[in-house]
């Protein structure tokens, strides 16, 4: 079980601040005057019924926005102290807020270069410094062991959970100090989604993770706090514990809760 | 348990199933009406052209105008003007389709390039034919030349090449393109490492496209590199040069005294020439699309 969040007197600096955040995609309102904080060391769970607003919350977290051109982004998100909206290296920013889809995406590359890749873009070129890379990654994803023998065959040929570990591995491959996950665990079986369970809350000693997801039970297991999105709002951002032992304020979060929607 | 058999057709049933029977048929009929016309020039070609295949005739250079010798000057300068107008096509062709299938955002510009590649796909031979005459003879100097004309056959392939290669470029998915962003890669990192490597096959059909009609082309040669009689291999590619395609219509109606094979040799030879470079091409392919990446 998690431990409930730090109470708010004691709360550390944000290492991630959203104010009053909005998302269009062309004349559709996907998000609107959210607010919310992620600590150091913690993770945030979002949970919600779909078109709530949650996936495009995270895509404005890694500024996609920048690539996606009809996507417009209104409000402040503060990272590392700046301003996301101020950051020209967006390269620089992505290398350093990690990001894990719905599916797993096995580059079409060798295991070893997927999780090379990234150091690689930044110029590693020592072949032990990135030996010790991917190694490391690896085994934080849970991975290594399962192909430490075969890192030259290709990454988009393993099975799903392990694409999905290898994805997180390529995604702890620069050290991010945040790591974004939507619904990661869609596409794959029980026991890998506990393994890698697993695995995120040996990662919370490290780093920050902000985790969309569709199970509830998932939020409750790993999130210190959980957010409810719904129609584009976040509807309440509560300490886990309280949430599940019946403290939602919104009746809207108390429904979803208990299955009445969603 | 007897009875009638559940599964007998009723009567709507029976004619469907017989109006069924008649369309396969048809339609059998009429796609292997397709293939008279293929069946019948290779056919043609090779009863009428293969005594006139030899060594010789492919190794030597023709003498009178055509009616004796061989083909040699003139399937050298097909292989030249060829390769010079894949030099020139290539490159500009997968860039032009690097820029629209990656780059390029949803406005009048682009729109405006997709027009003018299919208006350029639909302008007919002859007309880029006189473009580079003005283009490329007169305007930038080349003179009546393989330089010339190469560069009018690559004009005229470059929509199949972009065209293509944009395809093969959009085959590769979104996913993987957003996974190399999210780690903090440029577009261009994006498309060396990742979405290049990946649409190989689709490059080599621009290429095998850009081959065919290359060699097949005559009208746009005739006026701007290839000529009626030349006993000399081109020396570079300021040269004028003898091709295939301009010399099977020259045997075939402006030279006399021709001997009766040689026109169907060269078209032979022409055909030849077209086959060979697609069965590298698909050779290459197979290889390319056997590592199955995903």
């Amino acid at each position: 079980m998690v431990t409930a969040g730090p109470s708010p007197v004691a709360a550390p600096p944000a290492l991630l601040t959203v104010r009053n955040l909005s998302i269009r995609y062309g004349d559709k309102v996907a998000l609107q005057g959210v607010d919310l904080d992620v600590r150091p060391n913690e993770i945030v769970g979002i949970i919600g019924p779909a078109n709530a607003g949650k996936t495009s919350f995270l895509r404005a977290l890694n500024r996609m926005d920048a690539l996606v051109p009809e996507m417009q982004v209104d409000g402040t998100i503060t990272f590392a102290g700046r301003d996301l909206r101020d950051v020209r290296n967006l390269y620089a920013l992505r290398s350093r807020i990690g990001v894990v889809f719905p599916l797993p995406v096995g580059l079409p590359l060798s295991i070893y270069d997927n999780v090379a890749l990234a150091p690689r873009l930044r110029g590693v070129k020592a072949r032990s410094e990135l030996d010790g890379i991917v190694e490391r990654s690896l085994r934080r994803a849970a991975l290594w062991d399962e192909v430490k023998d075969r890192l030259k065959s290709l990454g988009s040929l393993l099975s799903g959970g392990q694409q999905q570990r290898l994805t997180i591995a390529r995604a702890l491959s620069q050290e991010p100090e945040l790591l974004l996950l939507d619904e990661f665990s869609i596409a794959i079986d029980p026991v890998t989604t506990m393994r890698i369970e697993e695995v995120l809350k040996e990662l919370r000693q490290e780093l920050s993770i902000v985790l969309v997801t569709n199970l509830v039970q998932q939020a409750r297991r790993l999130a210190a706090r959980t957010a409810f999105f719904l129609g584009g709002r976040c509807v309440e951002i509560i300490a886990t514990e309280l949430l599940f032992s019946g403290g939602a304020k919104d009746q809207r979060t108390i429904d979803y809760l208990e299955g009445r929607f969603g | 348990m007897t009875g009638a058999n559940p599964f007998a057709p009723t009567s709507l049933e029976g004619r469907s199933l017989a109006s069924q029977g008649v369309a396969k048929a048809g339609f059998l009929v009429i796609t292997l009406l397709l293939l008279i016309p293929a069946l019948g020039i290779v056919g043609v070609l090779l009863v009428e052209g293969w005594p006139g295949m030899t060594l010789s005739f492919l190794l030597e250079k023709p003498r009178e105008n055509g009616a004796a010798g061989g083909i040699a000057t003139a399937l050298v300068g097909t292989i030249w003007l060829t390769a010079v107008a894949l030099v020139v096509a290539l490159p500009v062709g997968v860039a032009a389709a690097i820029y629209l299938s990656e780059y390029a955002r949803d406005n009048w510009l682009t729109r405006t390039i997709n027009v003018a590649i299919v208006n350029l796909a639909g302008v007919p031979s002859i007309v880029h034919a006189l473009f580079g005459v003005g283009a490329f003879v007169h305007f930038l100097q080349f003179g009546k030349s393989i330089l010339a004309a190469s560069c009018t056959l690559a004009v005229m392939t470059l929509p199949v090449v972009i065209v293509a290669t944009r395809e093969s470029l959009q085959a590769v998915p979104k996913a993987f393109r957003e996974a190399t962003w999210n780690l903090g890669a440029t577009r261009w990192q994006t498309i060396w490492r990742i979405v290049l490597p990946n649409s190989g096959s689709g490059i080599l059909t621009g290429l095998i496209l850009v081959v065919c009609r290359a060699v097949g082309e005559t009208a746009p040669i005739m006026f701007t590199g290839a000529v009626f009689f030349r006993q000399l291999f081109p020396n570079g590619v300021f040269d004028k040069t003898m091709a295939l395609s301009l010399h099977l219509f020259n045997v075939s109606t402006q030279v006399t005294n021709v001997p009766r094979h040689v026109p169907f040799a060269v078209a032979l030879t022409l055909i030849l020439v077209v086959l060979s470079m697609n069965a590298l091409a698909i050779w290459f392919r197979m290889r390319l699309r056997g590592r199955k990446k995903w």
